[in-house]
């Protein structure tokens, strides 16, 4: 049977078909529909789990037992799990262990554009890159295998536009895998000096074994075409080069860790001119050149950015004639959506001009105009622990305009070690919670504070000021953001009272709630003031009727959610609720 | 549309609009025509609100799941502004636009840091061949707004060369069975609008 999956769906499969038994992961775009979708299957055991370290330590737990377990995780994700991952190389799996990164060239989502085949070489692991859904599913099955016959965990290495294209994939059955049990073995997974040794060793021969068994790899395979061209390529990047050199000769690599040396020899040999053709950084051409053989690589093909089949072409001057050029276009950034709840909040701080330190998610968004309510994001849980620094550095009178800001899934992931700190170091540290319950940004995964699981059952909710009050905060408070004059009263407070103080806004994402009657403007009294503008809600606009003088204010009735956030900023009150809906209509 | 030779696809519009769904809708349909099939999604960090695209191709083999500028065969856009965006993708020679007739000013343009482009429906004309659809208000005379990407898609589905059957298991598969019904004749009425 075939089928059309996206990567993300076809990794999930395959963990089906491999049999796999246990899979966690923190949501992070592009990675987040493996897990959606492994957890799909009622024979796998899934979880999202608080971060990626925390979902990797789970899954190696696991795997100690002889279970087949995944985890999957952005790119910047793997830089949290990587304390564990790189002892995993040394300890060793027992049962199949496969870590999914998922990388983003081109940052459609994200802080940095890290590539992460570096982590293969950087912690020893083997590294499989797929170039379509069908290779996901069928590497996702690979690597389950090679995990296990090599003792090691494995790197599966996608990238966004493998992740989010679909393409099709052939189906086969669940090959069941069953869990040997645990047994112990402290000279292999109790990691201390003495036993770490001579793990490294093992690690070290390992790597020589892999190396050996890449050059037999079937999937790492030469295609050949006229033999004045020969292309190195791997993942998305060969798609994109059978595209513009559909004559060439290619090495189609897939184990791209460690890299299959006596292959490499023999296509270099046979072709006049070696170009190698990879996303991101040179790491291939680099393992290629150690080899002593010419290739033309980076020297061409951008570093910075995705891929595309045009940036090949221009790169390697394949021109292709063509007149129009790309029009002037307004941007159209992501914005919070109408209604959110996150909105109010962000007006305020932008209103009382507070430094605010930020965080990754959608309130990432407040600091785009008009609300400009952000000054800092670096990676989560930085919110906290940046405007803790800001404060020991400039003293606790700056700390009286500064404030942090994060969301309830971050303050989970890693909003909670930098809580603790503040409060053991005598922080002055303002940190608000943006609770909608929800991880909203990725598509609604829940976390400890929603207190459902992954497959929807109940589990136990641990509520954020719980672990606020735990950890010694005193100043802790539970605000409605629905009311700016509250919202503001109660920051007012915070930012007055001397220690750390916590404001948890709470009102759930506007997706997840039923939307009210829409509000709109009322022509008469509205006189083109804009200030209801200034909250940044999509819904609101300015026209010019050509039979009035002034410009004037409307809601779009379609987008309203009813929030009612806007009357509140309308000095002549001309915001008012829909006539047709008043009637019942 | 002959379809062993690959057909390039770009459906744009602004998130939250139905795009994801429409073309898994057109993916699967020319997979159940057996053709081999590729789709792409691009589209940034929010839920909501953002400029989205997705490239469709479809053929004997495709390769690339991205489309290179000048080479779209259609270009079905659910908002004006975004037809516009893109319109550098499509071929020098006819091309095809369809267009849902609405305007959504982005943020840029609501806080009044840039302004909508004047005569876009001109400027679109100028590009290839355009369809203007009132999509919009088609949906709300099947008394549902949420249907407006589909009528869009039985618009397109008229230059296709696909069999009606092909379509409508499409639909069945992408779409939660209570609104399968509604959309298939929100799809009926995207093809009838062509023949107007
Ligand atoms: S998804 Fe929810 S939290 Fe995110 S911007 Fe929209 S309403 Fe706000
Ligand atoms: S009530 Fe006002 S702020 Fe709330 S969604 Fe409607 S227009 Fe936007």
């Amino acid at each position: 049977m075939k089928r059309l999956l996206s990567g993300n769906q076809a990794v999930a499969r395959g963990a089906w078909e491999a049999g796999c038994n246990v899979a966690a992961a923190y949501p992070g775009t592009p990675s987040t529909e493996i897990l959606e979708n492994i957890n799909r299957y009622p024979e796998i055991y899934t979880e999202w789990a608080v971060n990626e370290k925390v979902a990797l330590e789970v899954v190696a737990g696991a795997c100690f037992t002889g279970a087949r377990a995944l985890t999957a995780m952005k790119h910047v994700g793997v830089n949290v799990a990587a304390d564990p991952m790189f002892t995993m190389a040394y300890s060793g799996v027992t049962g199949g262990l496969v870590i999914v990164t998922a990388d983003d060239p081109g940052m459609w989502s994200s802080q940095d554009e890290q590539d992460n085949r570096h982590y293969g070489r950087h912690a020893k692991i083997p590294v499989l890159e797929p170039s379509d859904s069908n290779e996901a599913k069928l590497f996702t099955i690979l690597a389950f295998d090679i995990s296990e016959k090599f003792d090691t965990p494995v790197l599966l290495r996608l990238t966004t536009r493998i992740c989010h294209s679909v393409t099709i994939v052939e189906f086969g059955k669940r090959k069941e895998h069953k869990i040997k049990g645990y047994v112990k073995d402290i000279k292999k997974r109790l990691v201390l000096p003495a036993h770490a040794r001579i793990r490294h060793r093992i690690v070290e021969k390992r790597l020589i074994r892999l190396s050996r068994y890449s050059d037999i790899f079937p999937y790492n395979k030469i295609e050949w075409g006229k033999k004045s061209l020969g292309i190195i390529t791997s993942g998305i990047s060969y798609q994109y080069a059978k595209e513009i050199f559909p004559d060439a000769s290619f090495l189609k690599l897939s184990f791209t860790y460690p890299v299959p040396i006596k292959l490499i020899r023999k296509f270099a040999r046979q072709v006049k001119r070696l170009v190698v053709i990879e996303e991101g950084d040179p790491i291939l051409e680099n393992e290629i050149k150690v080899l002593g053989i010419k290739v033309t690589g980076k020297d061409k093909i951008p570093l910075c950015g995705e891929l595309t089949p045009k940036v090949i072409r221009d790169s390697l001057k394949r021109p292709y004639k063509r007149t129009k050029k790309p029009l002037r276009a307004p941007a159209r950034p992501p914005v919070l959506c109408p209604g959110c709840p996150h909105r109010g909040v962000f007006y305020v701080i932008n209103k009382l001009k507070l430094t605010a330190t930020g965080d990754i998610g959608c309130y990432t968004l407040g600091a785009l105009p008009p609300l400009n309510a952000m000054d800092t994001c670096i990676c989560m849980g930085a919110s906290v622990t940046n405007a803790h620094g800001m404060e020991k550095a400039l003293g606790a009178e700056f700390s009286q305009k500064t404030v942090a800001v994060l969301g309830d899934s971050t303050f989970y992931h890693s909003g909670i070690t930098g809580l603790v700190n503040a409060v053991y170091n005598k922080g002055n540290l303002n940190l608000f919670i943006l609770d909608n319950h929800t991880t909203a940004m990725t598509g609604h995964q829940p976390h400890p504070g929603t207190g459902r699981l992954a497959k929807g059952e109940a589990g136990k909710r641990v509520p954020p000021e719980d672990i606020v009050k735990g950890a010694g905060v005193e100043f802790v408070k539970i605000i409605n953001p629905d009311s700016l004059k509250e919202v503001e009263e109660a920051i007012k407070q915070a930012l007055a009272f001397d220690g750390v103080t916590v404001l948890i806004f709470r009102k759930p994402c506007a997706l997840l709630t039923k939307p009210k009657p829409p509000f709109r403007i009322d022509p008469e009294l509205c006189n083109g003031c804009r200030l209801c503008l200034r909250l940044g809600c999509p819904a609101i606009s300015l026209t010019f009727p050509k039979e009035k003088k002034r410009p004037l204010a409307v809601i779009d009735q379609g987008l309203c959610v009813g929030c009612g956030l806007c009357v509140q900023m309308c000095p002549r009150k001309a915001i008012v609720l829909s006539k047709e809906k008043e009637n019942g209509k | 549309m002959e379809n062993k030779k690959v057909t390039n696809i770009v459906i744009c519009g602004v998130g939250g609009q139905g795009i994801i769904l429409a073309s898994n809708v057109l993916c699967n349909a020319a997979f159940n025509e057996r053709l081999d099939v590729k789709k792409s999604e691009v589209h940034g960090m929010a839920q909501r609100g953002g400029s989205v695209i997705t490239h469709v191709r479809f053929g004997e083999k495709v390769y690339s799941p991205l489309i290179e500028e000048g080479k779209v065969d259609f270009i079905l856009a659910f908002e004006k502004l975004e037809a516009f965006r893109y319109l550098h993708y499509l071929k020098e020679k006819n091309g095809v636009i369809i267009v849902n007739d609405r305007e959504i000013p982005p943020m840029s343009v609501l806080v009044g840091a840039d302004t909508y482009p004047a005569d876009i429906t001109k400027k679109l004309k100028n590009y290839g061949e355009l369809h203007l659809v009132p999509a919009e208000k088609t949906a709300r005379e099947l008394k549902n707004s949420r249907t407006v990407n589909i009528i869009l898609l039985g618009v397109l589905s008229t230059f296709l060369n696909f069999k009606t059957r092909s379509w409508h298991s499409a639909l069945k598969s992408c779409i939660k069975e209570k609104f399968v019904e509604l959309n298939i004749s929100a799809f009926d009425r995207g093809r009838a609008l062509r023949r107007e």
